[in-house]
């Protein structure tokens, strides 16, 4: 499968898993270390996230996949290692600072408010002003605007299935709602988007509608890091697999070099990675 | 690009959603985008059914009082559905605007302040008041029914410790504190200047809530706090704008009360924290929070003034009003209830 190139005593990371340089990356993580009092969080992690792709990270619960992705959009600080983006080192102190460098997440609470609508979701905490002295002065928000660019967002990702962005989000189906996150992040994400468990909540047919809904974030460039339990769903989008075992890295793979059924092993400790 | 499978013929289910509507269901809908819809409705039939009971009902000078009698109420409710809005509740208003009353009223009166100082220091007290329960409710976290349970008691205590207990009379007040019982005559109706000021209060705040994005945040704090935090709101100053706003409504209601009654007295408005409730929820908006709107409160105010009044004109003894206003309140809360659970 891959060639041997080097003889270090380093642990193997799998067929897709040797590091980057940082300035070829759209994000790297360099041994990130996070502990909570005694619990080891993360245990000198290595990640990257390279322009275009779908990125998937995997494990088992309390693996720290979660912590992984926290650590690297600012919900959390590590305690050490580095996060640079486009090379460049940054300290993402919350999740805001992430957002402002234009990484967005859709939450598995997907963090809409029901009661608003589709657009005004959308737009919420980023509303757009009405130009001139309506704006200015009178502080009047650009609904119109807001509504339009909204539909636009939406139909850009081939969301034909809602069409009134006046709709209360609570009115609309599950997998509707994720779609309108997914839109959101879409939307205002300029370097990469993160997907924590999109389809964990949805039926077959949604799920479908999800996945669909990630290639076409791809298409459009902007890569994907999806936080995911569901092989079947990882193997369909995603093009490397970062496998993450007791706050540690298991191994990166791609859906070409293993199974699924090799990615559960690994992911749970059954078999570990071998050159060759 | 592929597209989200959309045009595939509709499944069984698909039909099944598709289906025509029940008219309650049509109904529900209807009532879920404009929860407004039933106040209007009510305050309509009531009405028509206190004019068939007495002609003198729809007399322009009987809405006049009714107008004038609801002002202060409609006020402090305007505020209280700010509060609501965020899924709080407040049970300090009256105690900030008797506060605020009994500040500006002793101010003028006793301390020689002249009469737009002492009114604008009243206003003061109100929004330092409010912001004080904004304060508690982020910073300790406490239920804004605990905080206001507390800061009523706690404003009472204030109000009546500086007064003396004693009220400040008619002859004694200030023109400027007494400028909001101006009578002014619009069209046939013969209001007061306060009821103006209230009037203006309510579109100025309607705006707000409607078309600003502080206005949305709002709503969007009392419907999903996390949801809120989660997109960047700043959820704590939201909350702490929403309860200082609130008492600067407060402070403007004190100036209001004031020229309504001519005086600033201890007990004074001793009903105003069940009667804002009360509006804010006949109105329509949710006590859960995110749902609502100030033309409702202001419906809600004015279906009780019309009920005083009406059934006063219909000769019936005053609790039938009281009886009747229990009613409504259970009857808005079912139906904020049921609406809430409508699907598309």
């Amino acid at each position: 499968m891959t060639a041997v190139t080097n003889e270090s005593n380093e642990k193997y990371r799998g067929p897709a898993g040797d590091l980057a340089d940082p300035s070829a990356t759209v994000l790297s993580g360099r041994s990130l270390i996070k502990t909570f009092g005694k619990v080891i969080g993360l245990d000198g992690v290595d990640i990257d996230l390279f322009p275009g792709e779908v990125l998937a990270v995997i494990g088992d619960n309390g693996a720290g996949k979660s912590t992984l992705v926290k650590a690297l959009t600012g919900a959390i600080t590590p305690d050490s290692g580095q996060v640079f983006l486009d090379g460049h080192e940054v300290h993402f102190k919350t999740p805001q600072d992430a957002r402002s460098a234009g990484i967005e997440t859709v939450y598995q609470t997907l963090a809409v408010a029901p009661a608003l609508d589709i657009s005004a979701n959308m737009f919420l905490g980023r509303e757009r002003r009405r130009p001139g002295v309506l704006g200015s002065v009178f502080r009047m928000m650009d609904k119109k605007g807001m509504r339009e660019d909204a539909g636009k967002s939406m139909a850009n990702l081939g969301i034909a299935t809602v069409q009134n962005m006046g709709q209360a989000v609570e009115t609309l189906s599950g997998g509707q709602r994720q779609a309108v996150a997914v839109a959101r992040a879409a939307t205002f994400a300029t370097k990469f988007v993160v997907l924590d468990e999109p389809t964990a909540a949805l039926g077959v047919k949604e799920t479908g509608q999800v996945l669909n809904l990630i290639q076409q974030i791809k298409a459009k460039g902007l890569p994907v890091i999806l936080i995911s339990h569901n092989m079947p769903n990882v193997f369909e989008v995603a093009d490397r697999i970062h496998i993450a075992r007791l706050g540690g890295c298991a191994g990166v793979i791609t859906p070409k070099s293993h199974t699924p059924t090799e990615a559960v092993a690994i992911m749970t400790g059954a078999t570990t990675l071998q050159r060759g | 690009m592929t597209s989200v499978s959309t045009h595939a013929p509709a499944s069984a289910a698909e039909q099944f959603a598709m289906r025509r509507q029940s008219p309650v269901q049509r109904l529900q809908q209807l009532l879920h985008s404009h929860p407004s819809l039933s106040p209007l409705l009510v305050l309509i039939v009531a009405f028509v059914v206190f004019t068939i009971l007495n002609p003198r009902f729809a007399q322009p000078s009987t809405i006049g009082i009714i107008l004038q009698q609801v002002a202060v109420i409609a006020a402090l409710a305007i505020g209280q559905t700010l509060i609501i809005l965020t899924a709080g509740i407040d049970l300090s208003v009256g105690a900030i605007a008797i506060l605020a009353t009994l500040f500006s009223a002793n101010l003028a009166v006793k301390g020689g302040v002249p009469g737009i100082l002492a009114l604008i220091l009243g206003v003061l007290v109100g929004v330092l008041a409010g912001g004080l329960n904004g304060l508690l409710v982020t910073r300790l976290r406490l239920p804004p029914f605990i905080v206001t349970l507390g800061t009523l008691s706690i404003f009472t205590a204030i109000a009546l410790l500086y007064s003396g207990g004693q009220q400040v009379g008619r002859r004694q007040m200030p023109a400027a504190l007494n400028w909001a019982g101006t009578p002014i005559l619009i069209g046939p109706f013969r209001i007061t200047t306060g009821v103006i000021v209230v009037a203006v209060l309510a579109i100025v705040m309607a705006f707000i809530l409607s078309q600003t994005s502080w206005g949305r945040h709002v709503y969007a704090v009392g419907n999903d706090l996390e949801a809120s935090r989660l997109v960047g709101i700043r959820v704590d100053r939201v909350l702490l704008s929403v309860y200082t706003v609130a008492g600067l409504i407060y402070g403007l209601t004190a100036w209001v009360q004031i020229g309504r009654s001519g005086t600033a007295s201890p007990n004074a408005i001793v009903d105003a924290n069940l009667d804002s409730i009360t509006a804010v929820v006949i109105g329509g908006t949710s006590l859960f929070g995110g749902r609502g709107a100030i033309i409702g409160t202001i419906l809600g105010a004015l279906i009780v003034g019309v009920f005083r009044i009406g059934l006063s004109l219909a000769g019936v003894d005053d609790q039938w009003r009281v009886l009747a206003t229990g009613l409504l309140v259970i009857i808005a809360v079912s139906i904020d209830q049921w609406i809430r659970k409508v699907k598309a």
